[in-house]
């Protein structure tokens, strides 16, 4: 019975899409249908978060099939710590982006929400799959309806924006195919955790280091990390409103995901030696994407730069951890710092908490703000930062709403961006202190540019009316000056800004289950000899 | 089972040839009859693939020159399926155009008869004949419209290509039979696998192998003998590109595959390189051109001789032993299955397309999906399919060849392969942006299909999914061909 869970959520979204392109008649009524059946996922991962059972660990609410025999790989499904808060987070984002379109998507309805469902399913495909074959197939696959979503509902430059995004992890994706299909070769077996266990390539590294840079070739595209996001600035700009949200909220994850729950179980003698670039790039593009925003006029821009700035935490935190993947490395390196391998171990724990604490708060704060963008591109039909000013005094609700993210983003204590930035260094710093200092710079240059260039020159300052010629309301009606949030807005944005408050307050609840899979991880990789 | 029975599949397009040819002189043709001529055909060509899937569980065996096994009846199986998707969607398409059908699904059943024989062919004269019944039907087929100077000129270049080629293979068997004193693959194997072979005959044998390979090549549109494909796929008739583009080729590397793996197996080393050489270079040269076509039937032509290229890469990687359950030699067999059903798909849209508009430029795909949302579906899971997006055919099929090159570890080869799934996906994706990416109002009227096709990609998109989401009964088929020819090989 409980098996059937991840089933039924994970093709609820495909028997959604299904409905829409079948059965879709009015454009109201494929809203309504959309919103309320993507309710049932929702409910599914809340009750998945409920029902993750502690004591037990593990992968749970498994399901096991056999699928194709002849190559070995299975129909396998399976949550656990690390997964079933991303899942939630897809869920969550998916509903808020369905509602929030069924405000302002008012051309092609049928087709945006058919291929909206069908992301849907892709993304939790790739958090539940534990079959190679399985979570590749997922993974490309969302690829396609974000391709159409970007070149159909994007804005000006979407057709460049769409084959960019799509070529660039097509062929990260290829690389991967090929990493997967070498460690099956190797082990014989396209299960994850089975493949992980066999520990592939473990004599060696020549071979292990290609596999290696197969994989993160693939995951490094999605995250995207640095020298691999170029596609990121034009798809996330150009992609419609609740495509940004996805693409930086879920999307981006995929990558990430891939990194802990396949890299460093499968590969740990590769990580261990790849370590440092990994924590090389992290800090870079922590430091360069935010530098880079600082140079930003197009306000939807600066947030995707902020993004590949974002990230970089998260592939810092990884890749410190990534550096005591192994009981050698461990020891030596407690050796090189005196401290205890325990305390180092701690330490790698911290950084995993902060790298996937990251990707969750990452995913609701950006998500957020590139509502918040949506929100003020459907009045002002621009993005460019220097025709706003003095915006707080006429949009009273939306200042609140887009201070909240913001002070979120560059991480002010008491909202949720906090804690993930402050494990991610806690961590770091224990084992590559250098570039953790160094990174660090990036939270400079994140307030920087968040109050700099958004707050300052949206919110403050005086309103101009000259600048902008025609403002609108948000269902196009044309208005005098800059309209307030409404309410399906308002109702978009409480639940994210409720969630940013809470993890900034009191995080124990999301960090337990994070942490639950960051030690499993590295008693794993304990284990190994 | 007697002899003849064992050519069951062979003996139903004959007399269903003989049949189609019969009424054709007997009865006045006007349009309405000359449509059911299609049918009939479409008919024989679906009895022709129950009689394969029979043999599919028969013990392997010989019969005139011809062996009768799992791989042949699969390789048939592929072929036939092919041609009866052609003749159920072609034939309002030819109604149309010529007063001539009984001439056309005639000649279209020897295509078909001549494939199936191509098949199990065991014997090079047998081969070398039936390559060139093959070749001859089809240069006819090509030209069929021959008042329009295009169809003429698809024939004629078919035509001059095909004849040097197969003069060019006809010499190199000759070579092989002067070294070896038999016509008989298997003799063939056997003499080569002789530990006192002179070193001298092993490297006589590269050119012969080069010759021979020429007439494959050709067959199978393979560079560098593959320039006549993008003009007379461009030219033919629609049901004819599409049958030379799938059918056609799944039939020429299933004799590729007979003769280079049985036949040659000892001098693996000798052919693995040159195989693998042009493999990159069909591939490369293939996507290339694709880039800048902007007529979707050239442009599809193009796709299908880079397609050539990564089929090829199966035959590089054979492997006699293999536990991982990619050999090789399944790879191209599932390739070509996939392949197939999403290359007549594809082609069958563009008919369609062809059908209402006249034209096959990219604009005449302008906003389909506004005129008809169905087709332009369809026709874009052809299209990601033939990009190998997972989850279809397509996908696939590239998994177990690109997988089978791994375990051989020709990293290069695969790198090289990956680069250029990168670039295909660039064309493919430029179709499916014209067909999406516009705004409503300039797109057009609505487009009706005829029943045919409708059906026709019906089963092409349904068969698409099936091999890509639950591949086990294909697999299984793939597998039984593919390790009956290769237990019998002497590696």
């Amino acid at each position: 019975m409980e098996s059937i869970v991840l089933v039924v959520m994970l093709f609820w979204p495909l028997l959604a899409a299904l409905v829409v392109l079948l059965f879709g008649g009015s454009d109201r009524a494929v809203k309504t249908s959309s919103i309320l059946m993507s309710l049932v996922p929702l409910a599914l991962s809340v009750y998945l978060l409920w029902g993750y059972d502690f004591e037990a660990g593990g992968i749970q609410f498994q399901v096991r099939a056999e699928w194709i025999p002849q190559i070995n790989a299975s129909f396998r499904l399976g949550v656990d710590g690390l997964s079933i808060p991303l899942v939630f987070l897809t869920a969550l984002l998916s509903t808020l982006s369905l509602y929030y379109s069924a405000g302002v998507i008012r051309h092609r309805v049928k087709e945006y929400f058919f291929l909206f469902h069908l992301l849907e399913m892709s993304m939790l495909g790739v958090f539940v799959a534990l079959d190679y074959v399985l979570f590749y197939i997922f993974w490309e696959i969302s690829l396609v309806p974000m391709y159409f979503l970007i070149g159909i509902w994007g804005s000006d430059n979407r057709d460049y924006a769409a084959v960019k995004f799509f070529i660039y992890t097509l062929v990260g994706s290829v690389a991967m195919l090929l990493a997967i299909l070498a460690i099956f070769f190797a082990t014989g077996t396209f299960d994850i955790l089975d493949a992980a266990a066999a520990q592939p390539f473990s004599q060696q590294l020549t071979i292990a280091s290609l596999v290696f840079w197969g994989l993160f070739l693939g995951f490094a595209f999605k995250v995207p990390s640095f020298p691999f996001h170029t596609w990121l600035p034009d798809a996330h700009t150009e992609a419609p409103t609740a495509g940004s949200v996805i693409l930086a909220g879920v999307l981006l994850k995929l990558g990430a995901y891939g990194l802990l729950r396949i890299m460093l179980p499968t590969l740990p003698h590769a990580a261990v030696f790849w370590a440092p670039w990994l924590v090389a790039l992290g800090a870079i593009a922590i430091v360069y994407g935010a530098f880079v925003c600082v140079a930003q006029s197009d306000l939807k821009r600066l947030i995707a730069y902020s993004s590949v700035s974002h990230m970089g935490y998260v592939v810092l935190g990884i890749g410190a951890a990534a550096a005591v993947m192994t009981p050698e490395a461990l020891a030596d390196l407690a050796n090189v710092f005196s401290l205890s391998p325990e305390a180092l171990q701690d330490s790698a724990a911290m950084a995993i908490n902060g790298a996937t604490l990251q990707m969750f708060n990452h995913g609701i704060i950006t998500g957020a703000l590139f509502f918040l963008v949506g929100i003020l591109y459907e009045r002002a039909h621009t993005r460019d930062l220097f025709r706003f000013g003095g915006l707080s005094a006429r949009t009273p609700y939306y200042y609140g709403l887009m201070m909240v993210a913001a002070f979120a983003s560059l991480g002010l204590p008491g909202l949720a961006g906090f804690w993930a930035e402050f494990f991610t260094f806690r961590g770091a710093f224990a084992i590559v202190p250098a570039w953790a200092a160094f990174g660090t710079l990036g939270i400079i240059i994140t307030a920087v540019y968040f109050l700099y260039r958004i707050i300052q020159n949206v919110f403050l300052g005086e309103y101009d009316p000259a600048k902008i010629e025609h403002w609108t309301t948000v269902d196009g009606q044309p208005a005098e000056g800059p309209t307030d949030v409404v309410g399906f807005e308002k109702l978009t944005l409480w639940p994210l800004v409720a969630a940013m408050l809470l993890i900034g307050i009191y995080p124990t609840p999301l960090v337990e289950y994070f942490n639950q899979s960051a030690l499993e991880l590295l008693n794993f990789v304990s284990t190994l000899s | 089972m007697n002899a003849l029975g064992l050519l069951l599949p062979e003996l139903i397009l004959l007399v269903g040839a003989l049949l189609v040819f019969l009424l054709d002189v007997a009865y006045d043709t006007d349009r309405e009859s000359g449509a059911s001529y299609g049918l009939v055909s479409g008919l024989f060509l679906v009895v022709a693939f129950l009689a394969a899937f029979f043999q599919m569980s028969l013990e392997p065996q010989q019969a005139f020159m011809m062996d009768i096994d799992a791989f042949a009846a699969f390789i048939k199986m592929t072929v036939f399926a092919g041609m009866a998707l052609v003749a159920l969607a072609g034939g309002r398409y030819m109604n149309r155009r010529t007063y001539n059908q009984g001439e056309f699904w005639t000649f279209f059943l020897i295509v078909s008869l001549a494939m199936s024989i191509l098949a199990g062919a065991n014997n090079l004269v047998l081969i070398y004949i039936t390559i060139e019944l093959l070749s001859i039907t089809s240069y006819m087929l090509a030209a069929f419209f021959r008042d329009e100077l295009r169809s003429a000129e698809a024939g004629m270049k078919y035509f001059l290509y095909g004849s040097v080629a197969s003069a060019v293979m006809l010499y190199g068997l000759s070579f092989i039979y002067g070294a070896v004193g038999s016509l008989d693959l298997r003799e063939v194997a056997g003499f080569f696998v002789q530990p006192d072979l002179t070193e001298e005959l092993r490297v006589a044998m590269i050119p012969a192998t080069l010759l021979a390979l020429a007439g494959f090549a050709f067959k199978a549109s393979l560079a560098p003998f593959y320039q006549w494909a993008p003009d007379t796929y461009e030219g033919s008739p629609t049901p004819v590109t599409t049958y030379l583009s799938t059918a056609s080729k799944a039939a020429a590397f299933a004799v590729m595959a007979r003769f280079f793996v049985v036949g040659l197996s000892a001098l693996d080393v000798e052919w693995v390189p040159i195989l693998a050489g042009l493999s990159i270079l069909t591939m490369t040269m293939g996507n290339l051109a694709a880039l800048r076509q902007n007529n979707v039937k050239r442009l599809l032509a193009y796709s299908s001789v880079a397609h050539a290229g990564y089929i090829l890469m199966g035959l590089v990687a054979v492997a006699a032993n293999a536990a991982s359950g990619m050999d090789g030699l399944n790879g191209v067999l599932l390739y070509l299955f996939a392949y197939l059903f999403t290359n007549v798909g594809a082609f069958v849209s563009l008919m369609a397309v062809e059908e209402t508009t006249g034209s096959v430029e990219m604009e005449a795909f302008q906003g389909l999906i506004h005129r008809a949302p169905w087709l332009a579906g369809m026709f874009t899971l052809f299209l990601l399919s033939l990009a190998g997006i997972p989850a279809t055919g397509g996908f696939l099929g590239k998994f177990f060849v690109f997988g089978a090159a791994v375990q051989h570890q020709y990293y290069w080869l695969v790198a090289i392969a990956l680069v250029n799934a990168g670039i295909a996906a660039f064309y493919y994706l430029r179709i499916i942006r014209t067909m999406y990416f516009g705004s409503q109002e300039d797109a057009g009227s609505r487009l009706e299909l005829p029943l045919g096709m409708q059906a026709t990609l019906l089963i092409c998109t349904l068969a698409t999914l099936w091999i890509g989401l639950y591949p086990p009964q294909v697999l299984d088929w793939v597998n039984t061909a593919s390790q009956q020819i290769l237990t019998a090989v002497l590696f």
